[in-house]
């Protein structure tokens, strides 16, 4: 490279008598040396080209906005005439199954203030009071909102106002700067407590909301999704907020709409919930803490989830008051509880099928009989597990004992299947994980096994903790949402799908297309390891539970059935029953009796209806929860109201729900 | 005995526009004595850098490129993996003593290196020069666009561009560059671009579709351009600038608080000073007179005013808003600095354009 700038220094020497001196080879480089030159400057002329016009680009993109388009943006730059007013959207709706509304929102007026426009507060609210009848409890929330909010913000002092409050306000209104009526939209859930459990409820956007949320996404929108499908479903129920250019006088009044991009409202939801079918099974339950759960076996539908008691969502929309609150949680049947989710309970005997099940798996014959003295001992042992008929069954045989529930056949059957063995099939089952509903709060129940109680509990595993579970009892835990799936798991012989309380979203678009619709699926799980033949049996073991006069259902589930329906009765004990002694209800406080439950699916031949009830402290499955499950089918696929039944008319059936189901 | 020497009309632009400079940003910083004592500071120790390189020979600068780029490089490559991240991107490197970003040193060695290569043969370069010219442009461009920066990868991208165009890279080959980068710019969009660098560019296509995310900086900064008219609302007095109204108003956004206030006639002045400036700059490329000063002096002067396209382009609604500030107006040390530098090297390009000879 030195030879380059040794080169060019000689040409800068310019001079043409010095250049003729060079040597040939110097020639040749010097005619490089004019040509790179030549095409250097060519190329910087180019340059220059370029420059000018980036430079008239530049100039003219600024001509046409401040020159061309100066009266516009004028207009706009007067920030405080010209305001972007984000224009919240429309929350969807929620249907259920057959498009009944159960989420909706309603025109309401509220009185609002803006802080800064206010002279002097504590006088426009002495004479605001005068005409309009605000609770002290607003007062003082009112004044909260306001201390803890900028000035240019405005806050709600009452909603819900009559028309003739409204009226009373509008005539005199310029008495009152800074306030003003508006007209809203509110959240209502037309059959209040009935969804509770299922809905949910919107609130206020609170502190901790905004924490997590897209501030812009939620310009202009006062509530947001605080539980159940309402929070689940939120990104879809909220909508895309649109936005208006306004120009405005002096007070912030607006003159008129400059411009304007319109929300997007949110997606309406259907759920696969039928909310007749949701009010009867609360009615059927009576005055009675539990749930019932029931759902569509081919398809994980849920067609009700029930958890009583509940409570008014509505109450919660606009914040519920200290009070109300702090009676609703102190409340010992607790309705704010969602027992069909989150409620952990011991299956009891609903669990002996499994158990059946596990056995044909692992070699034991359903032709086996066992010989049941009312107790059972394990060798070396004087200690008595007792069955839950103290005289005793006599020789049983699989389909015998789950017909009567008999619990030393499943004492026997567990101590030799072990525990490994019966908690691996649970788990198969999907027992011990969740079911992968649509709803927060789900826990996972509990499988015990050899690891988990070395961990846990820091012991090992005895043989007296397998025949517990072998009924159900002891350390395992299950939600009725989970025991509602194993009904449905056994309907389907042994594919197991994940349960849906939604169905389907139909998207809002504008107008443009307005039948965009997804369906929602639950995904299939697989497949439990369990051959169609032993399902088969269980499942005819199950059948005889209702059906057979002797069985544990057969008064309160099977007696002048229309259809075929398989079952399992369950008793789970609330407090242990010491040694030797005797389980007398009468002696026990409610909250000490046992919870009764109750599994069933029908028509056994292609089941359409899946159900788990559990009735807390009602002492026997086959007494109390059974017949709920029974009137529950009834209605769903006869449309027969039991109730209806007892009263003087007998109502005709409000639909057709077996056809319904074929959709 | 030895005599500065400096390029008077390239210092007195520039000059002209730092005092502009400290001028928009009291209104722009509102009113803040500090930011304009930071800016005179800044200004003042990238003058004297400025001053300096004007000194150095071109040809020293030239035995220095090689060493000078992979440094660069290897700084680079040291940010991937020790890099401090500031705004969501991993651009600085902290040497223990001084925080910096390796892509403001490779501003100039990238430029300077194609130089280098291309000058290592005869002009036009041969297919094999040409694909080491790209190779050495092409490398740390990848390194800055995974930071990621694609403003500077952009802008070293087109610097390393102009060396092998003024070293007459054929209109024919350029034609068919022009022609695949219209198939793959779509194509980049979509797998290369991350998604708030796509947002961007939905946002420079309809701003309006988001008025109060993304669209909200270039619609306030196109109000705040179209608001000012013909000659302005005057100093300090821009409504939209001073109501708050645009977010980075002091530093990249600062053509728009300028053109609100001085108008169209102030932007005609600005963009006229800053054609001056360039203009001077490929002067000095067309007199100098050997090659590889040519090569740099004309790429250092026209990426200057590519700085300037951009940033004005962004800022009024033209060109998606990729970070680029507004050449030695905007508030900011680092690229100041380098900015001058480049001057400095233009200048001992001139200064010495007759050295051999003497």
């Amino acid at each position: 490279m030195a030879i380059r700038f040794y080169f060019v220094r000689r040409i800068t020497a310019r001079s043409a008598h010095q250049i003729k001196q060079f040597m040939v080879a110097d020639q040749i480089e010097l005619k490089d040396y004019l040509r790179e030159t030549n095409l250097i400057h060519s190329r910087l002329l180019a340059l220059v080209v370029l420059l000018a016009v980036l430079a008239l680009i530049l100039v003219a993109r600024v001509w046409y906005l401040q020159i061309y388009n100066y009266e516009r943006f004028e207009v706009l730059s007067k920030d405080n005439r010209v305001r972007l007013v984000p224009v919240p959207p429309v929350r969807g709706q929620v249907f259920d199954r057959k498009g009944k509304v159960l989420a909706e929102n309603i025109p309401v007026f509220t009185l609002e203030i803006l802080p800064q426009d206010v002279k002097d507060m504590d006088i426009l609210l002495d004479q605001l009071t005068k005409i309009i009848e605000v609770s002290p409890a607003d007062v003082v929330k009112f004044r909260a909102q306001v201390r803890s909010h900028r000035s240019f913000e405005t806050q709600v002092l009452k909603v819900n106002l009559s028309e003739e409050e409204v009226a009373r306000f509008s005539v005199n209104r310029h008495f009152f700067r800074g306030a003003k009526v508006e007209a809203r939209l509110q959240r209502n859930y037309p059959y209040g407590g009935e969804m509770a459990h299922v809905l949910g409820y919107v609130g206020r956007i609170n502190q901790r909301d905004k924490g997590s949320i897209d501030a812009k996404a939620y310009k202009g929108t006062d509530y947001i999704g605080k539980r159940g499908i309402e929070a689940k479903y939120e990104a879809h129920l909220l909508g895309r907020v649109g936005v208006e250019q306004v120009e405005t006088n002096a007070h912030g009044e607006r003159i008129r709409t400059i411009d304007r991009k319109s929300p997007v409202s949110g997606d309406d939801i259907y759920l696969n919930i039928d909310v007749e079918l949701q009010i009867k099974a609360r009615e059927y339950l009576g005055d009675h803490r539990g749930s019932v759960i029931a759902i569509e076996p081919a398809t994980g539908q849920v067609l009700a989830f029930v958890s009583n008691p509940v409570y008014d969502p509505n109450k919660f929309v606009n914040g519920i008051d200290h009070r109300s609150y702090n009676a609703l949680r102190g409340d010992v049947d607790r309705p704010l509880l969602n027992r069909t989710i989150s409620g952990r309970y011991a299956p009891g005997s609903t669990i002996k099928g499994l158990i059946s099940m596990s056995g044909l798996e692992n070699g034991w014959s359903q032709n086996k009989s066992i010989v049941c003295p009312g107790y059972f001992t394990l060798k070396g042992s004087s200690h008595r597990y007792r069955c839950w008929k103290r005289s005793g069954h006599g020789s049983v045989s699989m389909i015998e004992s789950l017909m009567y529930s008999c619990d030393v056949y499943y004492y026997q059957l567990a101590n030799t299947l072990g525990i490994d063995k019966l908690s691996a099939f649970f788990k198969d089952f999907g027992l011990g994980s969740k079911t992968g509903i649509d709803l927060d709060g789900e826990p996972s129940g509990l499988v015990p096994s050899r690891e988990w109680k070395r961990d846990r509990r820091g012991t090992s595993w005895y043989p007296g903790d397998t025949l517990n579970a072998g009924i159900g009892q002891g350390y395992m835990l299950v939600t009725p949402l989970q025991l509602g799936v194993v009904a449905a798991t056994l309907a389907n012989r042994g594919k197991r799908i994940e349960p849906r309380i939604v169905g389907r979203l139909k998207h809002s678009l504008n107008g443009d297309n307005e039948d965009a619709v997804s369906h929602l699926q639950g995904a299939e799980l697989g497949q439990v390891n369990a051959s169609a033949e032993n399902f088969n049996a269980i499942i005819e073991a199950m059948t005889a539970v209702v059906a057979h006069p002797r069985g544990t259902a057969y008064r309160a589930a099977g007696l002048n059935a229309e259809y075929t329906m398989a079952g399992k009765t369950g008793t789970a004990q609330v407090v242990g029953i010491a040694q030797g002694a005797k389980y007398d209800a009468s002696k026990l406080t409610d909250f000490q009796k046992d919870h009764a439950l109750f599994i069933s699916f029908a028509p056994v031949e292609q089941p359409k209806i899946a159900i788990a009830v559990i009735v807390e402290n009602g002492g026997s499955g086959s007494g109390v929860a059974a017949p709920v499950a029974r009137k529950v089918s009834d209605f769903y696929l006869l449309g027969k109201d039991a109730n209806a039944a007892d009263s003087a008319q007998q109502e005709a059936p409000v639909s057709a729900p077996v056809a319904m189901v074929a959709n | 005995m030895f005599r500065i020497k400096i390029d008077v009309p390239l210092l007195f632009g520039l000059l002209l526009l730092c005092v502009s400079s400290l001028f928009v940003l009291w209104s722009a910083g509102g009113e803040s004595s500090r930011i304009i004592i930071n800016q005179a500071i800044r200004m003042g120790i990238a003058i004297t850098v400025m001053i300096a390189l004007a000194q150095i020979r071109p040809d020293t600068i030239f035995r220095w490129t090689p060493l000078l780029y992979t440094a660069g490089l290897i700084m680079l490559a040291l940010v991937m993996v020790a890099g401090d991240v500031g705004k969501g991107a991993q651009r600085w490197l902290d040497l223990g003593f001084v925080r910096f970003q390796p892509s403001e040193i490779m501003k100039l060695a990238v430029p300077t290196m194609v130089a280098w290569v291309i000058t290592r043969k005869t002009l036009p370069p041969d297919f094999k020069n040409l694909v080491l010219a790209s190779a050495v442009l092409i490398l740390p461009c990848a390194f800055i666009l995974v930071q990621p920066d694609l403003g500077t990868a952009i802008l070293i991208l087109m610097s390393g561009a102009l060396i092998i165009f003024l070293a007459g890279f054929s209109w024919r080959n350029i034609l068919i560059l022009l022609g695949l980068a219209l198939v793959l710019i779509p194509i980049a969009y979509i797998f290369v671009l991350e998604p708030y660098q796509q947002r961007r560019i939905q946002t420079l296509i309809d701003p309006w579709a988001d008025p109060l995310g993304s669209g909200y900086q270039i619609i306030q900064s196109m109000i705040a351009i179209g608001s000012g008219g013909p000659q302005g609302k005057g100093w300090t007095q821009g409504s939209q600038s001073q109501g708050d109204f645009i977010p980075d108003r002091h530093t990249d956004f600062i053509f728009s608080v300028f053109s609100e206030e001085m108008g169209f006639i102030g932007v005609l002045l600005l963009i006229t000073l800053y054609v001056a400036i360039v203009a001077r700059g490929l002067y000095i490329a067309y007199y100098t007179k050997d090659t590889f000063s040519r090569l740099l002096a004309g790429s250092l002067s026209m990426t200057f005013f590519f700085y300037v396209f951009v940033n004005i382009g962004m800022v009024a609604g033209m060109l998606p808003v990729v970070g680029v500030p507004l050449p030695l107006i905007s508030y900011g040390g680092t690229s100041m600095v380098t900015l001058m530098a480049g001057f400095g090297i233009l200048m001992g390009i001139h200064n010495h354009r007759s050295l051999m000879s003497r």
